[in-house]
């Protein structure tokens, strides 16, 4: 029973990263028909995002409140990759909508930018450019419309872009002063420190529960709660189901598909983000972390279903629990007396990476009875 | 009834729920003209994906020349001489006129023949004849996605006359055409008649006037009625669904 | 030839005699060094082609063929291995011994025999695409998600052969430059010069190869595929077969490439299944012109020319050169470099700048939709 539990509760926890980085994804698939290989490195970027945080918070004025970085981790990382998320869809994939194709090339050409880009520049440099462009873009739609619609409204733009250049360059000066770590670029990989609390482990029944993956499983829970909520009750959210389900329809009834495009892909890239910190507290971050969960994450998404965030939900637990059962042998543990051939063959997959080899042959044979994933779209589509 | 070359018997399908199709009954003589009407949402388009295999009926079965269709897959409903034309044109749009006319009208369709052979002589003066029926021998080295929508209409028909099916299953021909191309469509289909068996699906009462056949009128996925064009449009049922309180008339 | 000159195609007969030219005078004019790398970049050239055939024509955009690549490279090593290792402790590979094997494993014997090797070579990965493209064909899985497969099966191979030191030596890979082959070393200057003109000439034959088979009606009905798959069902036609075939073609061109460049780069090791490399291959074909099979060749070989020589002097420029490639030929020049010369496009030049195409709708979707109620 408590080896039950013990593998259950491993399955959830690898489950809930694959899930939480599977999300976004699933979003901006699912809604937009966007396959987005750059996914993987806005994760990446989430991660770094953490790992800046981190070392902000080390600095001596924030030494007090240094427990809280993950909580102000989260919601940062949200708006970093959110804001790369959307300048990749305003520069790049809005060319190429209609073109799974072509949109999946592009994007692996962003991810492969992206690569070089956080081995290539300084993350104080990095992080400075990044609080540019947020602001840069914010700026226009916090600033009253008066100044913008105005005589001068160029000089407004203008100056906004300005000031929020100015204000990248101080960060960058800032940290890059303040903390040498980030003031040179590397290609090496770093390690974001738990907080205290989120180090060791809760014991529970005689079971000891790890507390990052507590952390992560709550964060899941969150951001699919969250995504959920949104979808499915806001205002934004309706409208990104109806632009989803008839394009010109919505453009017709006055949706700005403009505004909903940016909004679905900066949505689905800042999940991306959360993913991002929590695939930092599980181990080093470099600039590959990505791309090796980028893979899992579209298994998810081909397992599931497109369009339908239950279906991502549940095959990412179901991946995440034969990950467990096959990669650490349980098998054999919950069943001793196995008889000897199958006992080597479940010995010979008893590895994380032979596990996937299992995992990826269990789902080709699952597609080979529901081809369209276990939620498939349904319904009676108008002949084009 | 053993004569029939296509038979439905008691075709439902159903989208979750939905019952696009109901106790659907059907058949066709060989040799036979037969036009098929009905308001939008009526299931016409649904009962040609059954009987080409694109979709599965939920229940009920399908015979083509006394032979069951279900579970078979589209090209070997095909290869048994049932041909489709689709609503809005199908055509290959990066090949020419003549090599979309050649992949229709090729009698080998295995890929190992195809690696080798040549069209042969039967083949190309077949491919000539279809392209001077539709008027398309100016345009024979032209690739299909440079015509107009009417060209493309034809085009298809010609892929499907050449194909030679012995059921043609013609959706919506004339949709998009001018007049003249109406009556000209329309002769060709009738000039079919005999040789071949066909279906045809439209709107275009004009059209379907034309064609002399047999009627039925498909409302809410089953056959209301059957007959002449006169009967047709004298059934009070046919009056009801169309101008009563179904008004999506066609 | 004579049959060209008649028809006055002299340029043709011209630039075949340059080529030839070029390649018996290449080992004269090139440092060993350059050769080998000239050699190796060929031997991709052949996996381009193979791509082109299945993406640039069918339409099926695979992100797995560093599978097969692998596959030609390790069948070809295995039977250098075992033809070299005669004198070693038990008969076989040395490495062997460093994991404590003694006996050689079932599925090594058969590379004992030369022609089973040469068979192999292209075979196995022919068959092997054939068995995982007709799963994936067979429901109708297609578009990205046949890319995704294929991503993801490179994935589960890497790892598998990765991860089985016992087998085929794990993350090491097999080496051949050490090995012996008539008994000269592999790694000799001359036979690597042999290895260079054996390459060039499967490059030509393979493009004489993948040329028959895309200018025939096989041809058209690939390019009948990709334009409207359910389309062509209704004519009679069994989609699922022809691209079972094309991609089991695809396969075996690129297991050719890869025992080629196996024996030309001196190693196979898992790092040929890594995920960026297959997708670089996709790129290859997308700069020289998808659906022009001399584009796939030039592409192949400039883009690795480029490759070597700018990561000589500027290592980090490489990746942003790479990324910005892909961004810049699928959203400027999706017909690639040689596909817009022969669409006219130098005269064009100045026409298209500033012509974006709009799309309305997710179109693709909607399509693709309109298959999937099937299920």
């Amino acid at each position: 029973m408590q080896l039950l539990l013990e593998s259950l509760f491993n399955g959830v926890a690898i489950g809930s990263v694959l899930l939480v980085a599977a999300l976004g994804l699933a979003i901006v698939f699912g809604l937009m028909g966007v396959i987005n290989l750059a996914h993987g490195e806005l994760i990446m970027l989430g991660a770094y995002t953490t790992y800046v945080v981190q070392l902000i918070f080390k600095l001596p004025a924030l030494q007090p409140v240094y427990n809280a970085y993950v909580l102000v981790a989260i919601p940062l990382a949200f708006i970093v990759s959110g804001v790369v998320g959307i300048l990749l869809e305003r520069t790049v994939i809005r060319r190429l909508y209609g073109n799974p194709l072509e949109t999946l090339l592009a994007t692996w050409g962003v991810s492969l930018i992206l690569q070089q880009f956080v081995r290539s520049v300084p993350l104080a440099y990095a992080a400075g450019l990044v609080l540019a462009l947020v602001l840069g873009f914010s700026l226009p739609i916090i600033l009253p419309d008066k100044l913008l619609e105005g005589p001068r409204a160029r000089l407004v733009r203008a100056g906004s872009w300005l000031v929020s250049a100015l204000a990248g360059v101080l960060l960058a000066g800032g940290l890059a002063s303040q903390i040498s770590r980030i003031a040179r670029a590397t290609s090496r990989n770093v390690d974001v420190t738990a907080p205290k609390w989120m180090r060791g482990g809760i014991e529970l029944s005689g079971m000891t529960f790890p507390v990052p993956r507590l952390v992560i499983i709550v964060i899941t829970i969150l951001a699919v709660l969250g995504i959920t909520w949104f979808l499915n009750r806001s205002v934004w959210g309706m409208r990104i189901r109806a632009v989803t389900q008839n394009r010109s329809m919505s453009d017709c009834l006055g949706i700005s598909t403009d505004t909903v495009d940016v909004l679905t892909f900066g949505i689905g890239s800042g999940l991306a983000g959360i993913a991002g910190v929590a695939v930092s507290l599980l181990g080093s971050v470099g600039p590959n972390v990505g791309t090796s969960y980028i893979v899992g994450c579209f298994m998810v998404v081909v397992l599931g279903g497109v369009g339908n965030l239950f279906g991502t939900v549940l095959a990412s637990f179901a991946i995440g629990v034969l990950t467990d059962l096959i990669g650490a042998g349980r098998l054999l543990s919950i069943w001793p007396s196995m008889p000897a051939p199958l006992a080597s063959v479940v010995d010979f997959f008893a590895t994380t990476s032979m596990a996937q080899v299992m995992v990826f042959a269990l789902i080709v044979v699952f597609l080979q009875f529901r081809p369209a994933g276990l939620f498939p779209q349904r319904g009676r589509m108008v002949e084009a | 009834m053993t004569t029939a070359l296509l038979e439905l018997r008691q075709i439902s399908v159903s989208f979750d729920g939905f019952m696009a199709l109901r106790d659907l009954n059907l058949s066709l003589q060989p040799g036979e003209l037969r036009a098929v009407i009905g308001p939008n949402g009526a299931g016409k388009t649904t009962f040609l994906d059954v009987i080409t295999g694109k979709l599965r009926p939920t229940a009920g079965d399908v015979l083509f020349k006394g032979r069951s269709l279900l579970n078979k897959p589209e090209h070997r409903i095909a290869r048994l001489g049932i041909g489709r034309k689709f609503q809005s044109p199908r055509v290959f749009e990066n090949l020419t006129v003549e090599e979309n006319l050649a992949l229709a009208v090729s009698h080998p369709k295995r890929p190992w023949p195809l690696l080798s052979a040549g069209l042969s002589a039967v083949e190309r003066d077949r491919i000539a004849h279809l392209m001077g029926i539709v008027s398309l021998q100016q345009r024979a080295h032209q690739v299909a996605g440079s015509l107009s929508h009417g060209q493309k209409q034809w085009l298809e028909i010609a892929m499907l006359v050449g194909q030679s099916p012995d059921l043609l299953l013609v959706d919506e021909p004339v949709a998009g055409l001018t007049d003249e191309e109406t009556d000209l469509t329309a002769d060709l289909l009738k000039s079919l008649v005999g040789d071949h068996t066909v279906l045809v699906i439209d709107h275009d009462m004009e059209f379907i006037r034309r064609l002399e056949s047999q009627v039925s009128v498909l409302h809410q996925g089953h056959v209301l009625c059957e007959g002449s064009m006169d009967q047709i449009q004298s059934d009070p049922r046919v009056i009801e669904v169309y101008l009563g309180r179904n008004e999506e008339a066609a | 030839m004579l049959k060209a000159f008649q028809q006055r195609r002299w340029p043709l007969v011209i630039v075949w005699v340059l080529i030839i030219a070029a390649i018996v005078a290449a080992p004269a004019v090139v440092s060993g060094f350059g050769l080998n790398l000239l050699g190796r970049f060929l031997s991709l050239s052949i996996v381009a082609l193979g791509i082109d055939l299945i993406w640039g024509f069918t339409g099926l955009l695979s992100l797995g063929q560093g599978i097969f690549f692998a596959l030609g490279g390790y069948a070809a090593a295995m039977y250098l291995q075992l033809n070299s290792s005669s004198d070693e402790p038990n008969g076989i590979p040395e490495f062997f011994g460093l994991y404590g094997v003694d006996q050689l494993p079932g599925f090594w014997q058969p590379f004992h025999s030369p022609w089973f090797t040469l068979i192999a070579i292209w075979l196995i990965p022919a068959l092997l695409a054939a068995l995982l493209g007709n799963l994936v064909f067979r429901n109708r899985i297609k578009g990205v998600y046949f890319s995704i497969l294929t991503q993801a099966a490179l994935l589960v191979f890497f790892n598998f052969f990765n991860g089985q030191q016992k087998l085929i030596n794990g993350t090491n890979g097999l080496k051949t430059d050490v090995t012996e082959l008539f008994g000269q070393q592999v790694g000799s200057a001359l036979m690597q010069r042999g290895f260079f003109w054996l390459t060039a000439v499967m490059v030509i034959l393979a493009w004489l190869a993948v040329r028959w088979v895309v200018r025939g009606r096989f041809g058209e009905v690939l390019i009948a595929i990709r334009d409207d798959e359910p389309r062509l069902r209704f004519a009679g036609y069994n989609p699922t077969l022809f691209k079972t075939i094309v991609f089991a073609m695809a396969g075996g061109l690129a297991g050719i490439g890869g025992a080629l460049y196996t024996v030309q780069s001196g190693i196979v090791s898992p790092q040929y299944m890594t995920v960026p490399f297959s997708i670089d291959m996709v790129i290859w074909v997308a700069v020289g012109g998808r659906g022009t099979l001399i584009g796939a060749i030039l592409g192949a070989l400039v883009i690795n020319l480029a490759r070597s020589q700018i990561s000589t002097f500027w290592p980090e420029g490489w990746l942003f050169i790479l990324g910005g490639l892909f961004i810049l030929v699928v959203t400027a020049l999706p017909e690639g470099v040689v596909g817009w010369w022969q669409a006219g496009g130098p005269r064009n030049l100045l026409t298209r700048l500033g012509v974006a195409r709009r799309i309305g709708t997710y179109p693709r979707l909607e399509m693709d939709g309109k298959e999937e109620v099937q299920s």
